[in-house]
Order: structure tokens, then sequence, then C-alpha cells
């Protein structure tokens, strides 16, 4: 099957529409706002639960204890700020607070990549998979569109039992996924499949590797595209397959590659059974102001970029 | 009180006698802090060692995770665990991590904690829940003075004003002394009382080696009904051996044998 674009929908959209619908279902589930509730996508869970919403205001240290204090007297708390914060303003707090009590607290990292765009640098979260991955007994979930992290929204809510990072991002992007996809935190999923490379990729730019591989099918090139919805604990058994059966691997994220998502993925095939890979990413600088598309370009986040390192993987 | 007294004694014992067999930790904080724990676990808390895991008991949230022997040996002798055990501290694969680590299920111990500043926010959470539930369980919150020089106590300090927990109990362990000296020299905390007071919190002093008055300062705490409380408990680092109170070189250091030896008897002669 051909994946289309339902219609652009911000995966942040997905992040408060999960949070409302589990809000139905979970009394115990409360949200923790520093004063960016809509701009996160909270809204959709203050405004319907307004007696399980506590504002922290600007002081995301405090918020994160709260929500630890929470967690220990058997809530289920949700905090979210941009990416930015939430992963590397607090990482001392989540690693003690958080990890080291193996508490189930929900944290949500917004405006996560470039494709914030104007805002510029400090605020594009382009470290947070690799600071919160490396951290014992974090779940760290990075969903491919919004109806995708409507769900895992939920899925880290109900079936997650300790700390959880779920990363989203502000753009719109193309919604593709369907709302009864068949899905499981720790499993990927086969987009499409193909024996001449594997294209593995997280986040926003799945769409990307999708339609690279829709364009390669029609120059004779069999690219395989996994999506990697779950970066910690990630699909070995995928990837392992993924590499003996294409021999090759690109992975994309919309982050840092130093220590991020290929990382993780390259961590599993030189275990396993290494073959060449190439990444997809930010190398090593931060960004800059600009308009989404404008910089994914710029940086080399597009399908464009990823049918480049195709072509010259193959004619290696 | 007589009770009281002598299980603090017996308490301050088993801290040097666990940090000697240890070879290393805290012996300076653990002793200054002895009263107040000894007072809190065995006149004011409502809790049951039997069962550590009741739902209905008041919590203890200790912010500085680096006074654990005092928080193990109270632990013991109110019938945690055995005090047996007292002499693992900080060995390999022992309960009794060198801070406290809820990991390695030593029953009575309600937070993970060792990174300074974080303990409030955590009591501010337990607190909110505790009144969104009906509950009647209190939270005590103990805390460092040098610790308050943390940025984030002060955000955790205004979420429980602006939340009026009135079920939240800190105290602040006021021994004026730090790892690199006096409080007044590594980082001026004073007007502290004011700080407090600004922030928004019902602030009680008391002296923390008196038993009646710690007493009274924790039954005033629970009357008062529109804020969160903070006891400022004077205390002197080291209590109760002569020959290190007030000294912040023993901050951070485990008597030797003999020395542990020559405190102990020193205790027990008081």
């Amino acid at each position: 099957m051909k994946y289309i674009n339902k219609g652009d929908k911000p995966t942040k959209k997905g992040f408060g529409e999960g949070l409302a619908k589990a809000g139905e279902k979970h009394s115990n589930l409360i949200c923790l706002g520093t004063d960016i509730t809509s701009s996160v996508g909270m809204n959709y869970f203050s405004e319907k639960f307004p007696e399980r919403f506590f504002s922290l205001g600007i002081a995301e240290q405090n918020a994160i204890g709260v929500a630890a204090g929470f967690a220990l007297a058997g809530k289920v708390p949700v905090f979210s700020t941009y990416g930015v914060f939430a992963a590397m303003r607090v990482t001392d707090q989540i690693r003690v607070s958080v990890c080291y009590n193996n508490l189930h607290v929900v944290i949500g990292g917004a405006h996560a990549g470039i494709s914030v765009g104007p805002d510029g640098a400090t605020h594009q979260a382009l470290e947070d998979i690799a600071v919160m991955r490396v951290l014992p007994n974090m779940t760290v979930l990075s969903p491919c569109d919004a109806t995708q992290t409507k769900l895992m929204t939920i899925a880290a809510i109900e079936k997650v039992k300790g700390p959880v990072y779920v990363r989203f991002g502000r753009e719109a992007v193309p919604d593709f996924t369907d709302s009864n996809q068949e899905f499981e935190i720790g499993k990927g999923q086969l987009l499409k499949d193909g024996n001449d490379v594997s294209i593995i990729s997280t986040g926003h730019l799945t769409w990307e590797a999708l339609h690279a591989a829709y364009q390669l099918e029609k120059e004779g090139i069999s690219a395989r595209v996994i999506n990697i919805h779950t970066i910690k604990p990630i699909d070995e058994h995928i990837i392992v397959k993924a590499a003996r059966e294409t021999g090759a691997i690109i992975t994309a994220e919309e982050h840092q590659v130093y220590g991020g998502f290929g990382s993780a993925v390259a961590e599993v095939v030189v275990r396993n059974f290494p073959v060449l890979m190439d990444f997809i990413g930010m190398n090593d600088s931060f960004g800059e102001s600009g308009k989404p598309e404008e910089l994914m370009q710029k940086y080399g986040m597009t399908a464009a970029s990823v049918i480049e390192k195709v072509k010259k993987m193959l004619s290696l | 009180m007589d009770q009281l007294k002598k299980l603090a004694k017996d308490i301050r014992i088993d801290i040097i006698k666990s940090l000697s067999e240890a070879g290393s930790g805290h012996t300076g904080g653990s002793l200054g802090i002895t009263d107040i724990f000894t007072v809190l676990y065995f006149n004011v808390l409502n809790h049951d060692p039997g069962n550590p895991e009741w739902e209905d008991r008041d919590r203890v949230i200790l912010s500085i995770g680096h006074v654990a022997p005092v928080l193990y040996s109270t632990l013991a002798h109110a019938g945690y665990f055995p005090k047996e055990e007292l002499k693992t501290l900080r060995k390999l694969g022992s309960r009794l991590q060198g801070h406290p680590g809820k990991e390695h299920g030593l029953p009575g111990i309600e937070l993970s904690a060792g990174s300074l500043g974080q303990g409030l926010s955590v009591s501010v959470g337990v607190a909110i829940s505790a009144k969104m539930d009906n509950k009647n369980r209190r939270v005590y919150s103990i805390h460092g003075d040098g610790e308050l020089q943390e940025g984030a106590i002060w955000e955790a300090a205004m979420s429980a004003a602006h939340y009026k927990l009135n079920n939240l109990t800190a105290v602040v362990d006021r021994n004026c002394v730090q790892i690199d000296g006096k409080t007044s020299d590594v980082m001026e905390l004073e007007p502290l009382a004011d700080k407090w007071k600004s922030f928004g919190w019902n602030v009680i002093r008391c002296n923390g080696h008196d038993h009646t008055a710690l007493i009274k300062a924790f039954k005033d705490a629970k009357a008062f009904k529109d804020k969160p409380s903070v006891i400022i408990a004077k205390t002197i680092m080291g209590k109760g051996v002569k020959e290190i109170e007030d000294d912040y070189r023993w901050h951070g250091k485990a008597p030797t044998k003999e020395e542990a030896e020559r405190f102990i008897k020193e205790i027990i002669k008081k």
C-alpha cells in the first residue's frame, strides 16, 4: 500500500488529543503547565479537566519534581514544555527524582527538531533524544505524525510503567498513518518493503523517507522504509533483519547525528550484523532562524537528501 | 521525654558505628539532625513500621540524601528493618546505599535522593495529591540550610504557597555550615526567615536539639491552616560529640574505629 497525506497536522495536536482522550478514562491523570500550556497542546486537557491541571509557572525544575511527587502518590502526571527545556534544563531532576525512583512520569518534549523554524537555535531541540535515551529506566517515543502521536501519548499513559519521554513537533506535517494502525511500544513498523537499502527513520522524517523511497522505486532502486517510533527500547529484530536483507542502512532523524537515533540503530547493527550505514540529521551544529522548509532543506533533512545519500551509498 | 532522649542517644551511637564500619559518609549532618529525626519518627509521624506501604501514612521526603545514616538508624530503631543491617552501610549489595536508593528495597524510604534542591518539589506533588484525594496525611520535607542555595528550592517554595499546602511542613536543619565552610562565607542565607515569609510560608523557629520545642513546633505547623509551614531548626553539626561539633571538616568524613569508640563513650556518658 502507498501512504497518502490525509492533511497536514501538527504532532503536538496529536499529543493534546491523546491527553484529552486518556483523561476521560483515567481519573488519576494530571497535567502540569509551565506557562506554555496551549503551545505544547496541553490545553485540550486543561480545558476539559481544569481540576486536574496545575499551573506551575515558568519553573521547570520545580515542575518535574512536582510531577515526581504526584507519581509517588499514585497519580500519572504529564509534564510538557519545549523539548530543549523538558529534556535538558531539568536533566538532573529527571535523572534522580524521576528515573532513579523509576516513577511513571510522562514527559512531553514539544517543538522538537529544527522545524520549529524562526525561533532559532535556543528553541530547536536537537539533542533531546541523545540525552533522554541514555537515562536508565527511560522509555523514548518519537511518533511520525499526529495520528501516531495521539496513539503513543495514550500508550505512554496506559502501557508504560516507568518514566517516558514523548517527542513531537510544532509545525503542521503530513498526517498519513491510520488511526487503526497496528502498533506496539518497542515494535518498529515496516512501511514499505525493499531489498536494495533500508531507510530507518523516526519522527517527522518518516514521511520524507517514504517519499524518497517512492521516488527511488521509479528509478529502479528498491528501498525499504522502517518507522521507529520507540527509540528506547529499540526494536532490534526489525533492524537486524533489515541489515541482513538489504545490506545497507540510512537513518533519518530531526536531531543531532551524534548520540541520537542513528547512533541507537548503529549500536544494534554493529553488534549483530555490521553493514554500511549513513546518517541523516544535524551534523554537530546549532540551527538558526528561517522557515521550517528552508531549514530542512539547508540542513539536509528532506526526501531529496535521503535520495542523494541512498544513491551515493549504492554507488560505493 | 526521657525515652526520646534515650532513643536519640542510641540512634547517634548507631550512626557512628555504621559510618565507622563504612569508612566514609556524612557524620556531622547526621548527628546534627538526629534530634529532629527522633522527634519526627517517635512522636510526630503517623506511620506503621510493620506496614511501610500503608496508604494513609505521613510521608517523609528527605531531600538531603547525604544524611542517609540518620535516616537508616532511625528507621532501624523504629522497627522498619533489623538494626544488624546498619553495618552494611555503603557496602556492595547493601540496601543501605550511600544516598537513599529505593530500588535496593530498604523499607521506609520514600524517595531516592541525593542531588540537592529537589525534595521540596517532590513534597509539593505529594501534598497536592493528598488534598486531591481528601486524605489527611501530612508531608514532612527535610532540608539542609546549604541546600537552600539551590534556586529550585525557591521555585518549589513559591508553588507550595500558591497551592496553600497547609499539609506540608518543611524542616530546615540550620546548622550554618556546609562543605566549604560557614554558610555565611560560602553564600549568605540570611535573612532566612524573612525569605520564607516573603514566599508565603508560615515560619516557626526553634532549637533543633530541644525535644519539647520540636514537638511544639511540629504541632504548631500542623495547626496552621492557610499556608505551608517551615520549621527553621537551629542545630549544631556533629551534636553529641564535642570534638567535632560545629567543625565543617566533619561534614563528609567518617570516624576511624578509635574515634568511633571515643565518640560513643562520650555519648553514653552524657
